[in-house]
């Protein structure tokens, strides 16, 4: 193939996936350990003897140093990216990382990681460059290209940051795709479908509410409402305050004073929010600092209860896309729920309310993992882009913008020139004039968002158009056309008709970075050529080989490995030795070739041990495993197993 | 096929060369999209101008317009088809847009053909308050009265039945009212579509004051069904 694959990739608040079309059927990629989900959490390690630039970690390594050196680690960076500096001061409040304190006004915000600083693109941006190396790994070719999602709520300057990001990673974004819409085309991939549907996606920090009409592979949004700032992460801190005020409380310790001590209550939230899901009561039991213990039960009904505020706030929503769509909830024909925090039961029987489901005999979508529906969509779409496919040839998403445009008028007041839920690309045609005599300037506000004045909406950016011809005020006309691209992003152009001449635009974005400023943050630029990406795949080659030959090892000190049969140790041995044989060679196919060939040798020994882990340790579970096993609600037997749109 | 050249002067197919890129979107030749040239809303859908519009007609034709494209059809060409396709793209998204919804196709096609109207459905829609139509002085007066007192009354918590009922009324009144404009609108719309240019002219004419009519009763019953629904 002349160009590479194009990858799908969900870089979520919670855990980011990349996911690619294997013939006709979207498949996650998994990553060196063998887990589909990759934590969104970066670490900085320690700062190495030499004094060189620390290593940054991404996923279940630095979830890890969570607990040891919380002020190294990072997650839930999406909630931060294309804010300003005060919503990230707000944002904050409830995260323990912290500003860089030499951030000015007006620049995009760092945060402090360490002894180094990192804009929020720059932490997604290494979110990214894992996804696009685990990928590569499995390709064993170079990943350029890539369809990124995005809350369908997410505004022009988040956006923007998302795509900046991709740049960093060294990944050319050819389209942000809308969540709810990505987990429509995964589960609509049939194009046999048609009808109404609704996409609920409630996932780690965003909700979407995306409202679709499916005919004849046309995916068209009708409408799509939100919030960017609710999500299973509010649960999880409401937990965890309610907590900590207990402890303070009954104990009299602020834990807030220990940053490990609430990375360990947060844990501890996280858990029994999950057990939650398919529990009737969950229980905190956990060491204070002092040898205390904080012990609590929470019964389902009470929790149902403290979440309902956080869940009743989707509602609004919801009803709000109703509207716009010009539908009733009857017209729904069919609802999928997307992310994880759609596990909770309550939020399904909210759905169920909202949407009329159960006196028509109807249920809400859950065939789909909801973790990973989003990223399947996202390679469906990267599949069409990639234009090579017959699966996807007749398939076509179309989107909308999910909040309207408008420019400052006089008083502050706004004038919309896009609705929202017009179907993106989207232009309008607006012209200005000059309010003084010889003016060579003029000045152009431009906001986002629903409200009646300037100030209670997001600003875009500040346009100014110079090279006017010096005129009589009122004489010239610029002619200036704002365009909402594919992406939701905002292009603007100008031109004074008078004399023809193309006005020269200088953008102030008021949140977000300029074109130099990512060229200047793209992470080390080795992933680009050839023979360092070689050198890179052999290093991992190595490295895998390295772990397994251990592994096997110390697999005779273990007593599962006397109940392998004599035959069976002897494949065991015989595919280490060739391992060993191999492991010098320069072609990281062939050392990849024999790992695999010495995982499958020891494969009756690993289910020993997990059988042994199993039963001795079920109730020890430690996080990590308690993370993986958020897959435990419905998965279909195929990702693709067909929802039932009638 | 599609229009989107206002006149008709011959180009050369920028790829190929022997298509005449001057009625289509795309090359016939080669099929290769062509520049953009900005032709109006109707004639993005090879239509002339009118306003009853068959909507179904009108979305097959969106859809099958919109594969061909969208630029998620052009994400591996060259910048320059990425950036014919987005324009041309956005041009049949609004040009989809306006012309679905009766008001702002009226409104579209009376300012295409050179009419002056005011406030827009279409884009801005700031609540500055229209002229009062003269025939409805006297009740906008009273509602306006009666809107301030049931807004004064639910402040200190109490609820006037009877003024209740009476918005009520003037809600249904005022829906019925829109109705009728509804109506004259859409036999102003047969009108225009069948006469010839004198004709027409009056037939605008009347659209415009219509269209006033109907914005200043949809925000007076916007008014009115927040303050019942509060």
């Amino acid at each position: 193939m002349a160009e590479g694959r194009v990858v799908g990739i969900d870089l979520g608040t919670t855990n980011s996936l990349v996911a690619y079309m294997e013939g006709d059927a979207p498949v996650v990629i998994p990553g060196v350990d063998g887990s589909n989900l990759v934590p969104s959490v970066v670490a900085l390690d320690p700062v190495p003897a030499d004094g060189g630039r620390p290593t940054v970690t991404v996923g279940n390594t630095a979830r890890k140093a969570l607990i040891e050196t919380p002020e190294r680690v990072i997650y839930s960076v999406k909630r931060l990216m294309g804010r300003g500096l005060s919503e990230i001061q707000e944002e904050l409040k409830y995260f323990p990382f912290r500003l860089a304190d030499d951030v000015q006004a007006g620049e995009v915000p760092r945060i402090q990681l360490g002894e180094m600083r990192f804009t929020p693109p720059e932490i997604s941006a290494y979110i990214l460059r894992q996804l696009k190396r685990n990928a590569e790994r499995f390709f064993g070719s170079p990943v350029t290209q890539a369809v990124i999602t995005v809350p369908a709520y997410f505004n022009d300057a988040q956006r923007q940051a998302t795509k900046d990001a991709g740049r960093m990673a060294g990944l050319e974004v050819l389209r942000l795709v809308n969540e709810p819409t990505a987990a429509a085309l995964a589960y609509g991939l049939d194009r046999a479908k048609e009808g109404t549907i609704a996409v609920y996606d409630l996932g780690g920090g965003t909700f979407d509410i995306s409202i679709l009409k499916l005919r004849d592979g046309i995916f068209e949004v009708q409408s799509t409402n939100g919030d960017t700032h609710l999500g299973g992460d509010d649960i999880d801190n409401l937990l965890l305050a309610i907590a900590l005020d207990e402890i303070n409380a009954e104990h009299g310790i602020d834990l807030r004073q220990h940053p490990s001590a609430v990375q360990a209550v947060r844990k501890a939230a996280i858990e029994a929010k999950i057990q939650l899901s398919s529990e009737p009561s969950a229980s905190f039991d956990i060491e204070l600092p002092n040898g205390d213990r904080y012990q609590r039960v929470i019964p389902r009904d009470v929790y149902e209860l403290m979440i309902e505020p956080i869940l009743e706030r989707t509602a609004g929503p919801c009803k709000q896309a109703l509207a716009d769509a010009g539908i009733t909830p009857e017209s729904i024909d069919e609802v999928v729920m997307v992310g994880g925090s759609t596990r909770i039961p309550a939020v399904r029987q909210l759905v169920d309310d909202l949407f009329h489901l159960a006196p028509r005999g109807k249920k809400p979508h859950v065939e789909l993992n909801p973790d990973e529906v989003v990223a399947l969509g996202a390679a469906v779409q990267a599949d069409i882009l990639a234009g090579a496919s017959k699966t996807t040839e007749e398939i076509l998403l179309l989107d909308v913008t999910p909040l309207s445009l408008g420019i400052e008028a006089l008083g502050g007041t706004v004038a919309r020139i896009i609705q929202r839920n017009s179907t993106i690309p989207a232009s309008a045609t607006e012209h200005f004039t000059t309010g003084v005599d010889g003016q060579t300037n003029v000045a152009i506000h431009v906001v986002q968002g629903e409200r009646e004045l300037a100030e209670n909406c997001r600003s875009l950016a500040r346009f100014d158009l110079k090279g006017i011809p010096p005129m009589s005020a009122g004489l010239p006309r610029i002619e200036v056309k704002f365009l909402i691209d594919a992406d939701g992003i905002l292009r603007v152009t100008a031109r004074e008709q008078r004399s023809g001449k193309a006005a020269e635009i200088e953008v102030k974005p008021t949140y977000g970075l300029t074109d130099e400023q990512v060229e200047g943050m793209i992470l080390d630029s080795f992933d680009h050529a050839e023979e360092d990406f070689a050198k890179r795949l052999l290093i991992e080659a190595r490295n895998e080989a390295d772990t397994i030959l251990a592994a096997v090892d110390r697999a005779p000190s273990n007593p599962a490995w006397k109940l392998l049969s004599s035959e069976e140790q002897a494949a065991i041995a015989r595919a280490k030795a060739y391992l060993i044989a191999v492991s010098g060679a320069p072609d990281p196919r062939v050392i990849r070739a024999a790992t695999l060939a010495l995982d499958q040798a020891t494969r009756r020994f690993a289910e020993l041990l997990m059988d042994a882990a199993v039963s001795t340790a079920i109730r020890g579970k430690t996080m990590e495993s308690a993370g993986e096993e958020l897959g435990d609600a419905v998965t279909a037997p195929h990702p693709m197993a067909a929802a039932e749109f009638k | 096929m599609l229009n989107v050249l206002d006149s008709a002067v011959p180009v050369e197919c920028w790829s190929c060369s022997i298509g005449q890129s001057t009625t289509t979107l795309f090359c016939p030749h080669c099929s290769k999209i062509q520049p953009p040239s900005g032709g109006n809303y109707f004639t993005v859908f090879s239509l002339t101008p009118h306003l009853n519009i068959d909507l179904a007609a009108l979305e097959t034709e969106f859809h099958r317009l919109s594969r061909k494209l969208h630029p998620d059809r052009f994400a591996r060409a060259t910048d320059q088809e990425k950036e014919w396709s987005l324009a041309d793209t956005a041009l049949l998204n609004d040009a989809y847009r306006t012309l679905k919804e009766p008001l702002r196709r009226t409104e579209y096609l009376l300012k295409l053909e050179g009419s002056e109207i005011g406030e827009e459905f279409a884009g801005k829609d700031k609540a500055n308050p229209s002229r009062v139509p003269a025939d409805l002085l006297e009740e906008v007066f009273e509602l306006n009265m009666q809107l301030d007192e049931m807004r004064m009354a639910r402040k200190v918590g109490e609820e006037d039945p009877a003024l209740h009922a009476s918005l009520t009324e003037a809600k249904n009144k005022f829906e019925a009212m829109v109705n009728d404009v509804d109506q004259d609108l859409r036999k102003e719309w047969t009108n225009w579509d069948q006469s010839d240019q004198t004709v027409r002219q009056s037939s605008q004419n009347k659209m415009v004051s219509l269209l006033d009519r109907r914005r200043y009763l949809s925000n007076l019953l916007r008014d009115v069904t927040e303050t019942l629904g509060a």
